[in-house]
């Protein structure tokens, strides 16, 4: 494309406000995370008078950060495992078969996951509550129960992606191998899978970030028991002090899992959410 | 759309006899339908059972005492629909309210959203050095866990201690007052600015993915012609990424109107009736009078208008592109 100098000069003054736009907060978190207490205490300053690391040491202790990070693994694990695994035969299914019912249930499926999470949160809230009070399983406060409420938006949302990256990957590929003696599900186990590993990384990521961030459900079904970091990080703020320099430096520390494997792999998640959209 | 997912069980066994007689049905065919029985199974539990559970509460004078044992609430009919939508009553004059600002919300957020991640496309396309970095960088808001991005916005909006206000009156010297960001009307300036950091860089993504599909000879030959930038983005860029824009604008607001972690994690329990967005309000409506007969009733109704603004949306577009 030919570049005029208009161009450059709207390039220029684009990047540079977003940059600013996108950058200021993520540089607050990260010098407030170095500032003792007293700084944040007081007037912000943008940079800090004195760096310490006390915050990344001391944020363990104001609250259980660290059982807060393992139910987030568990519960965000769990919860990205059971919708991949589920979601892979039916996305197969929806895929390379045309089967009666088969546009009501991708339609269906699309839908749900544009619903509003209140809608689902009141009654499963409520069937928890009574299931506990009938059964006496407990579900409320458990970390089964909080996987059972992710799947609500994972596994969808999972089905519909790998729905669409399974139809970028050519019929031939199983119609061979099906001549070759294998059956379809040799043929998902073999060839297809194989070929759509990206996709699955892509799923899976996505699912992960999105079950690591989640606060509407965790701020109901969570107890001391259970807490995940989207309720947890939020108690620093309840004791007589507010640690924002030790919340800034567990928001961080929180972040850069998720961060780092959503960056490295954007290339592959870009390509399943147009396969599915476009499609 | 609770009805929606049921036909694929039925379906699923016809009575034999009746279709041996027109052709014998092909071997393999439960395969399908096997493949889709966890799916099915889970979206029973997780959607549909929780749906109708949702819609039959709504009816229910669900309060306090019944919560542990719905069995014994009483039915009350459309009375909770009624409540809410009594715009002279208390709890339904504040719906409306937060109906009101859900909407300039959803409207601003979503627009300048668009707006902003399309201006970036446009500036990252073509190639330039540092142009990988500024892709990356922009998408670091999206990565973020999103509470961990707001709560960084929560900080910087404090009165005395924030960055906002350091900002607009140490530096800039604003005169006057440091103003509240999260109390007071100043609280919907946060939630928007705030729900469009972390939004746009969805729309920057899928608007890029758009523009990469198209070939760069036709900004070529519309150059040839003497078209302008501006003509250029308007007579190729837009048409050609219109199948994005269609699926990016409605995700983005559904995403928006549902947003329920901004305000939370913004004002926690404070809940200005400026930034009172329609989750957030079903959210303490419910938990915090413990009426989820009422909640329920408000629920179903604000499904009732995604559904059809979502269907009204498609509706108006599938008829455009055909008649194009």
């Amino acid at each position: 494309m030919r570049e005029t100098s208009g161009i450059k000069v709207f390039r220029v003054i684009v990047i540079a406000l977003l940059t600013i736009f996108t950058v200021v907060p993520v540089y607050v978190m990260i010098t407030s995370a170095l500032k003792p207490l007293s700084d944040v205490q007081g007037a912000f300053t943008w940079w800090p008078t004195s760096v310490t690391i006390a915050p990344f040491i001391d944020m363990w202790q104001t609250v259980p950060l660290a059982s807060y990070f393992g139910n987030s693994v568990i519960v965000a694990g769990a919860a990205t495992i059971l919708s991949l695994i589920i979601a892979v035969f039916a996305a197969y299914a929806i895929s390379r078969y045309r089967f009666l019912g088969r546009n009501i249930f991708s339609t269906a499926v699309l839908s749900t996951q544009m619903f509003p999470g209140v809608l689902f949160l009141l009654p499963l809230f409520l069937i928890f509550v009574n299931i506990n009070s009938s059964v006496g399983i407990q579900l409320v406060g458990t970390r089964a129960g909080l996987v059972i409420t992710y799947l609500t938006f994972s596994l969808p949302f999972s089905i519909w992606m790998l729905a669409g990256y399974l139809d970028g990957i050519p019929r031939d590929l199983d119609e061979a191998a099906k001549v070759d003696g294998c059956g379809p599900m040799g043929a998902l186990w073999r060839v297809v899978l194989p070929a759509a590993r990206p996709g699955l990384v892509a799923v899976a990521i996505y699912s992960f970030m999105t079950s690591w961030g989640e606060v509407l459900f965790a701020s109901v079904m969570t107890t001391d028991a259970n807490r995940t970091l989207a309720v947890g990080l939020q108690l620093y703020s309840t004791q007589t002090n507010v640690y924002w320099n030790q919340i800034m430096a567990a928001s961080l520390v929180v972040s850069v899992p998720v961060v780092v494997g959503f960056l490295l792999l954007q290339r592959n998640f870009v390509a399943g959410l147009t396969a599915g959209a476009v499609k | 759309m609770a009805a929606a997912t049921a036909p694929p069980s039925t379906t699923e066994a016809p009575p034999k006899s009746e279709l041996k007689q027109r052709r014998p049905r092909p071997s393999g065919w439960w395969l399908p339908y096997a493949l889709l029985a966890p799916a099915i199974v889970f979206e029973v539990v997780i959607h549909i059972i929780p749906m109708v559970t949702g819609i039959w509460m709504s009816f229910l004078k669900l309060t306090k005492a019944f919560i542990s044992n719905w069995g014994n609430a009483p039915v009350i009919g459309t009375k909770n629909y009624e409540v809410a939508l009594d715009f002279n009553g208390a709890v339904g004059s504040a719906l409306l309210q937060s109906f009101l600002v859900t909407c300039a919300f959803t409207l601003l957020v979503v627009g300048i959203s668009w707006a902003l991640g399309m201006a970036a496309a446009v500036a990252l396309q073509g190639k330039f050095r540092g142009q990988g970095f500024f892709r990356t960088l922009f998408l670091v808001p999206y990565a973020l866990p999103m509470y961990a991005g707001i709560i960084a916005w929560k900080f910087m909006l404090q009165k005395d201690t924030g960055a906002v206000n350091h900002f607009l009156y140490d530096n800039l010297h604003l005169g006057g007052d440091k103003p509240f960001w999260l109390i007071g009307d100043n609280s919907f300036v946060s939630i928007v600015v705030v729900a469009i950091w972390r939004l746009w860089p969805f729309a920057f993504l899928m608007l890029m993915a758009g523009l990469q599909s198209i070939p760069t000879d036709v900004y070529e030959a519309s150059a040839v012609d003497g078209a302008k930038p501006f003509r250029q983005w308007r007579s190729i860029t837009l048409p050609m990424v219109r199948p994005v824009n269609m699926v990016l604008l409605l995700v983005m607001f559904l995403w928006t109107f549902n947003d329920f972690n901004t305000p939370f994690v913004l004002f926690g329990n404070a809940q200005p009736p400026a930034g009172d967005l329609i989750s957030f309000h079903i959210y303490n409506a419910s938990f915090l009078t413990w009426n989820f007969g009422s909640g329920a009733a408000m629920s179903v109704m604000l499904l009732l208008f995604l559904l059809l603004v979502s269907g009204i949306y498609l509706l108006v577009l599938n008829r455009r592109s055909q008649r194009a």
